[in-house]
């Protein structure tokens, strides 16, 4: 199982240009609303024609604009899991589900394959519902088995869950991610959500502006962003231009601050990113003077926005969160840092 | 009582009502996929008929069927006569409530969530599946309410019909040119009676509109 994927396509103003490729798992395609994601998906099932590039699944070319190859949308066996589920309106969850398996034409198999898959979607009782009488859940879980049951080469999901409430969210989450374990398939989920991304990708790649960012490994992405918008969409609340000054030392103009961060300093260093969780009044490494200019309660934890004594007072105000059972008897005056959690960004 | 001119009527705007049913499907459906400039061009040429008055369209026709113009020669030469004959009547009631089809049709076809059609076409679904079991089922309310319309235009045209075919009982005579007839020769009763019989049929097709269009809200209502 793998995909080489190459789409050069001008819309407009606006240019996609995304080249990654992927030996086996689960990718997540984390980007701004606007940054291509979609865009990218339609490419890969053929709605949109890239003008240049070429896509490849599983070592079958669906598109190829040297080789003059561009398969129908029919041919390509591409799994899309729309992000409205294009569910069929006129039809029961059952004939929904049977359009995954129209061109089988042994009726027996066909049977025996919507019976199984509304087993194991747990969809029994509601074949003969119009897809208007389902929860979002519901709705999602039947776009799944039609999907399924065609035996896609690959699977691209079109955010999943931005079609539910957040509390049926955690839940299809896991469930979505038991499924794709169990179905061994090459997946592409499209999302602007970290929790979704760290949760269902083992890959992760970065779109911003209509080209690729960041790729690699979601865990690797997460401790290491490496550049801004991967800091910012994997959820780093603080991001300050610094410069290098030192071989592990920068400089963070905004603050006033040298912060020492433990490791060597590339060359290209263009700003920090420094977790809001990551800050500790009993850390001595880093450690600075602040000033607590507000305090904001949540259910499970605290967010409290500071300035450095000596920051510039026009300059944004630092994040720094933490749990309720955490919660200092009298807040700190001075709050350290460690060097390994000062995100170096280069981009 | 002769009732020719009903029959004739029927007949007429049953015939023109398939003709216009699928072509203005088709050219709606054609047209909705054009790029805008195509899309604004054609939608003038395509609804014209329905804003020029009927003897204009009238006088056209015969300008293209008309018997010392070349297309009529040709035809009649093939044994078609489209001028004063009951047929030459649906050629008349069609271009006229083409219109009406066509311009349904497209609403309805706008309307239509492409996604829809893009799911089934990945889950390797042709083009005329979709169509036919996809696409038509959700524009179905405004097909039909097109169907309709185009079917009562057709029943109710005159203008262009009496320029192309004239009238002649019990030959090219219809509900809406027998009227005239029989007002101008006086036969106040005979006239009245076609009225009323006119009135019916009206009044039954805009109560079918009505019921199609009460029933398309309540399924709404309920998704």
């Amino acid at each position: 199982m793998s995909m080489t994927i190459e789409i050069h396509k001008q819309l407009g103003a606006f240019r996609l240009d995304v080249k990654f490729q992927l030996e086996h798992g689960v990718l997540g395609l984390l980007g701004a609303s606007g940054s291509g994601k979609s865009k990218t998906l339609q490419c890969i099932t053929g709605i949109e024609r890239p003008d240049e590039g070429k896509i490849i699944i599983n070592g079958r070319t669906v598109f190829d604009s040297r080789k003059n190859i561009n398969l129908k949308t029919q041919e390509r066996h591409v799994g899309y899991l729309f992000q409205n589920y294009a569910l069929f309106p006129n039809m029961t969850v059952a004939e929904n589900i049977s359009c995954g398996v129209h061109t089988v034409s042994d009726k027996r198999e066909r049977t025996n394959r919507i019976g199984d898959i509304i087993d194991r979607m747990q969809l029994s009782g509601l074949e003969k519902r119009k897809p208007a009488q389902l929860s979002g859940g519901q709705q999602q879980r039947v776009a799944l088995a039609r999907i399924l049951i065609n035996k896609p080469e690959i699977l691209l999901l079109d955010e999943p869950f931005s079609a539910l409430d957040s509390y049926l969210k955690e839940q299809l989450m896991t469930e979505l991610h038991t499924l794709l374990v169990e179905f061994q398939k090459d997946v592409i989920v499209v999302t602007h959500s970290r929790d979704e991304a760290y949760q269902l990708c083992d890959h992760i790649a970065v779109l911003d502006a209509g080209h690729l960012d960041v790729f690699g490994e979601t865990k690797k992405i997460f401790q290491d962003p490496a550049t801004r918008v991967g800091a910012e969409l994997t959820g780093c609340k603080n991001i300050v231009k610094a410069n290098k000054i030192g071989t592990t030392q920068i400089y963070v103009p905004d603050w006033n601050l040298i912060l020492d961060t433990g490791r060597y300093v590339g060359e290209g260093v263009q700003a920090i990113g420094i977790r809001a969780h990551c800050f500790c009044g009993e850390i001595s490494e880093n450690a600075f003077d602040i000033t607590v200019v507000e305090q904001i309660e949540q259910p499970f934890e605290w967010i409290v926005k500071f300035q450095y004594l000596g920051q510039n007072k026009e300059t944004k105000l630092i994040w720094w969160r933490f749990a309720k059972t955490d919660k200092p008897e009298t807040m700190p005056g001075k709050l350290g840092i460690k060097g390994k959690n000062i995100l170096l960004l280069y981009a | 009582m002769d009732w020719y001119p009903l029959w004739n009527s029927l007949r007429i705007a049953a015939i023109s009502c398939v003709i216009v049913f699928f072509s203005g499907i088709g050219m709606a459906y054609y047209v909705a996929k054009l790029p805008r400039i195509w899309k604004g061009i054609l939608d003038v040429v395509l609804t014209l008929p329905l804003v020029l008055p009927p003897t204009v369209c009238g006088w056209l026709l015969l300008l293209v069927f008309g018997l010392k113009h070349p297309v009529g020669i040709f035809l009649q030469s093939i044994g078609v006569q489209f001028v004063m004959t009951w047929y030459g009547g649906i050629i008349a009631s069609a271009v006229v409530a083409f219109p009406l089809m066509y311009r349904t049709a497209r609403g309805a076809f706008e309307s239509f969530d492409e996604t829809l059609a893009w799911s089934g076409r990945t889950l390797g679904l042709s083009g005329t599946y979709i169509f036919w079991h996809i696409r038509m089922p959700y524009c179905k309310q405004g097909i039909i309410a097109g169907t309709v319309l185009a079917f009562a235009r057709a029943l109710g045209e005159y203008g262009a019909t009496s320029m192309l075919i004239g009238y002649i009982p019990k030959n090219t005579a219809t509900i809406s040119t027998t009227v005239y007839q029989l007002w101008r020769t006086n036969d106040e009763y005979s006239a009245f009676v076609w009225v009323l019989v006119n009135i019916a049929i009206s009044a039954v097709v805009l109560l079918t509109v009505n019921m199609l269009e009460k029933r398309g809200q309540g399924r709404r209502a309920c998704s």
